[in-house]
């Protein structure tokens, strides 16, 4: 019986010391992320077992606001923090990419397979309401040969405040100077026309439930789900299907600026598929008031961008590009802690 | 004596706490969503009610479209949900075998436990295919010279968030009302059968008479429940700011606004925005509970403690 005793005085002596050096990192935002990072804490708390992560998906423009307040260590976003944001946060925040994905247009055109050939300005026309038609000229002399159905269109987009749409309507900007006037761009946005279906499963259940329709959702998603979706011409006039691969080249024709925040849609790489966006980890740049919690979100940071890709892109995330890795890390060096 | 009289005062002193607390609960939530709320009712003022622009874009914000689709498909769904909900209460209080009664009871009362966001994939899968291929071509077809059933069908919208909140309120319904048929009490009935009355008579005149308060509070539970529904109504209606007589087109209803945009809500004018909708939305549930609460008064001759008259 006392050796039961000490055994368990032993035991709990052994958790009270592990317990006391694990630093816990608390996280919120972006939803977009949450998959990567979820798959990332899990293996590197092998590789790194005395730190601990805590993320909450609440939404990129949560996770801006809690980051702000440092009621978290770090925040994760799909949109870029603006100007005004940045100046209101109480010390310098750097933009991390952490993960690349892609937008699939996807659609339902009974007897259409995939691959329907898609302009900017036909993508641009339908999201405005003035193609209504699948057999719109617009669309027909993209795509001869394929028997386009008289129906009209049916728009799906997301309800939720997203930074899908954010990625989105970001491309919809900048390829139709009219939708830039109009509507433009943001996580939730005055849609001109549509249906709008809640997260990813929503927009996908319209999708599958309405035939003539067409939405934007998640490549990772539209694989998935065995959608149909379109090729899209990019800026060089190239049609280009949405791959893993065809997103991590959108980065490659775009000129990074150092603070990382960039929006990579409508790339001038002839490889690139237009529309693609970063997801960005925040951070502040001096985290000498928790030099733990700074050693271990850095450490983190610079294993996710290098080694940790391969575990994002079983996902269906792209890879980011090996150049930007470089920059990445380098940008991670100058954090202080 | 003195010591009964102080342990009554306690008791009656502890119990008071019970209904403040209440107050100040409801005192704090209201002065909580005006606080917050205030650069979007200074920016906006009375405006927002009647204004029918959502652009977060341009930070351009009214309620107008919301508030149509919240009364919209809480009165639609009211007006499938009360017949339904009443009938079906009549007949397992008074009709049906004791057994029966008893099983659909248990049924009932088990589709009220069911969380809506079930009801809601229930609705995207199985209900607007039906809308869609079934329901609205018919009433476009036979009805369709009235105003609310015409236009594009796409099988999600404003009907089908009314029919399914329709079919989330009638097992609230039925369960009251069926407890407060059951509680007239049997010489009343009795009484009228005495008297030579019919099954009918007995019914229209003694049961209901006595009941219709009863009644009336479970389709008010109802339609709170109705006005204040997210989830299930989220996922079908369309999520369309604007506003339009048919009950096909897509709408939008004052809490699903909040449960989509609220979470990326990025500046203070966009998320107080939001917070007034919640402050509309609590107003929107009064005024449709004072309403129907006059109702109960008119009803029952100004005495609502006492259904019979």
């Amino acid at each position: 019986m006392k050796r039961i005793w000490s055994l368990v005085a032993a035991m709990a002596m052994v958790a009270s010391v592990a317990f006391a050096d694990t630093t816990l990192i608390n996280g919120a935002g972006s939803t977009f992320m949450y998959p990567a990072l979820t798959k990332w804490f899990e293996v590197y708390s092998s590789i790194d077992p005395s730190v601990q992560f805590n993320y909450q998906a609440i939404g990129s423009g949560a996770g801006i606001q809690q980051v702000t307040a440092k009621t978290v260590d770090f925040g994760g976003t799909d949109g870029p923090m603006t100007m005004d944001q940045m100046t209101a946060a109480p010390g310098r925040i750097y933009h991390i990419p952490m993960v690349m994905g892609a937008e699939a247009i996807a659609y339902n055109i009974p007897g259409v397979s995939n691959g329907l050939k898609l302009t900017p300005d036909v993508v641009a026309g339908i999201f405005l309401g003035k193609i209504t038609q699948w057999n719109d000229p617009k669309i027909t002399e993209q795509n001869p040969g394929v028997n386009l159905p008289s129906s009209s269109i049916v728009v799906a987009h997301r309800s939720d405040g997203s930074g899908t749409t954010f990625i989105f309507t970001d491309y919809l900007s900048s390829v139709s100077p009219e939708w830039k006037s109009r509507v433009g761009k943001g996580t939730a946005v005055n849609w001109p026309v549509g249906l709008g279906g809640k997260g990813n499963q929503g927009v996908s259940g319209i999708l599958k439930q309405s035939p003539g329709s067409i939405g934007y959702v998640e490549l990772a998603y539209a694989k998935e789900n065995n959608l149909t979706y379109a090729v899209v011409q990019n800026q060089s006039g190239n049609f280009i299907e949405p791959s893993v691969e065809s997103t991590s080249e959108a980065a490659n024709g775009v000129a990074i600026p150092d603070d990382f925040r960039v929006s990579i849609v409508n790339s001038a790489n002839p490889q690139a598929y237009p529309i693609a966006g970063f997801s960005w980890m925040l951070i502040y740049k001096n985290m000498m008031d928790s030099p733990a919690k700074g050693k271990a979100i850095v450490g983190f940071a610079k294993w996710a961008v290098t080694d940790g890709q391969k575990y994002s892109a079983q996902l269906d995330y792209a890879p980011l590009p090996s150049d930007l890795v470089d920059k990445i890390q380098k940008k991670l060096d100058m954090i202080k802690y | 004596m003195s010591r009964n009289d102080t342990s009554d005062l306690i008791f009656r002193r502890v119990l008071a706490v019970f209904p403040i607390s209440i107050l100040i609960l409801v005192a704090g939530i209201l002065f909580q969503l005006v606080y917050s709320s205030l650069p979007s009712l200074s920016k906006f003022g009375v405006g927002f009610l009647f204004h029918n622009t959502w652009d977060p874009v341009n930070e351009n914000f009214g309620a107008l479209p919301f508030i149509f689709g919240t009364l919209v498909t809480s009165l639609v769904a009211l007006l499938l949900a009360v017949p339904v909900g009443v009938g079906a209460a009549i007949y397992l209080a008074e009709y049906a075998p004791p057994p029966v009664s008893r099983v659909i009871s248990i049924l009932v009362d088990l589709l009220a436990a069911i969380p809506s966001v079930i009801y809601g994939l229930w609705g995207i899968f199985v209900l607007v295919p039906c809308m869609r291929d079934t329901i609205q071509p018919f009433l476009g077809k036979y009805f369709g010279f009235l105003p609310f059933f015409q236009g594009p069908n796409y099988g999600v919208g404003v009907l089908a968030a009314s029919i399914m909140l329709a079919i989330i309120i009638i097992p609230f319904i039925i369960s009251v009302s069926r407890e407060v048929i059951l509680a007239v009490p049997t010489v009343y009935k009795e009484s009228a059968y005495a008297l030579g009355a019919t099954r009918w008579e007995a019914l229209s005149n003694i049961v209901l008479s006595y009941g219709k308060v009863g009644i009336l509070g479970a389709v008010i539970l109802a339609l709170g429940r109705a006005i204040g529904e997210v989830m299930a109504v989220t996922m079908i209606i369309g999520n369309n700011v604007k506003i339009s007589a048919s009950l096909f087109s897509p709408g939008y209803t004052l809490a699903s606004v909040i449960a989509n945009e609220f979470a990326e809500a990025d500046t203070n004018l966009y998320l107080s925005a939001l917070i007034e909708i919640g402050l509309v939305l609590l107003l929107v549930s009064i005024i449709v509970n004072i309403l129907a609460r006059l109702l109960i008064w008119s009803v029952t001759g100004g005495n609502s403690t006492e259904g019979m008259k």
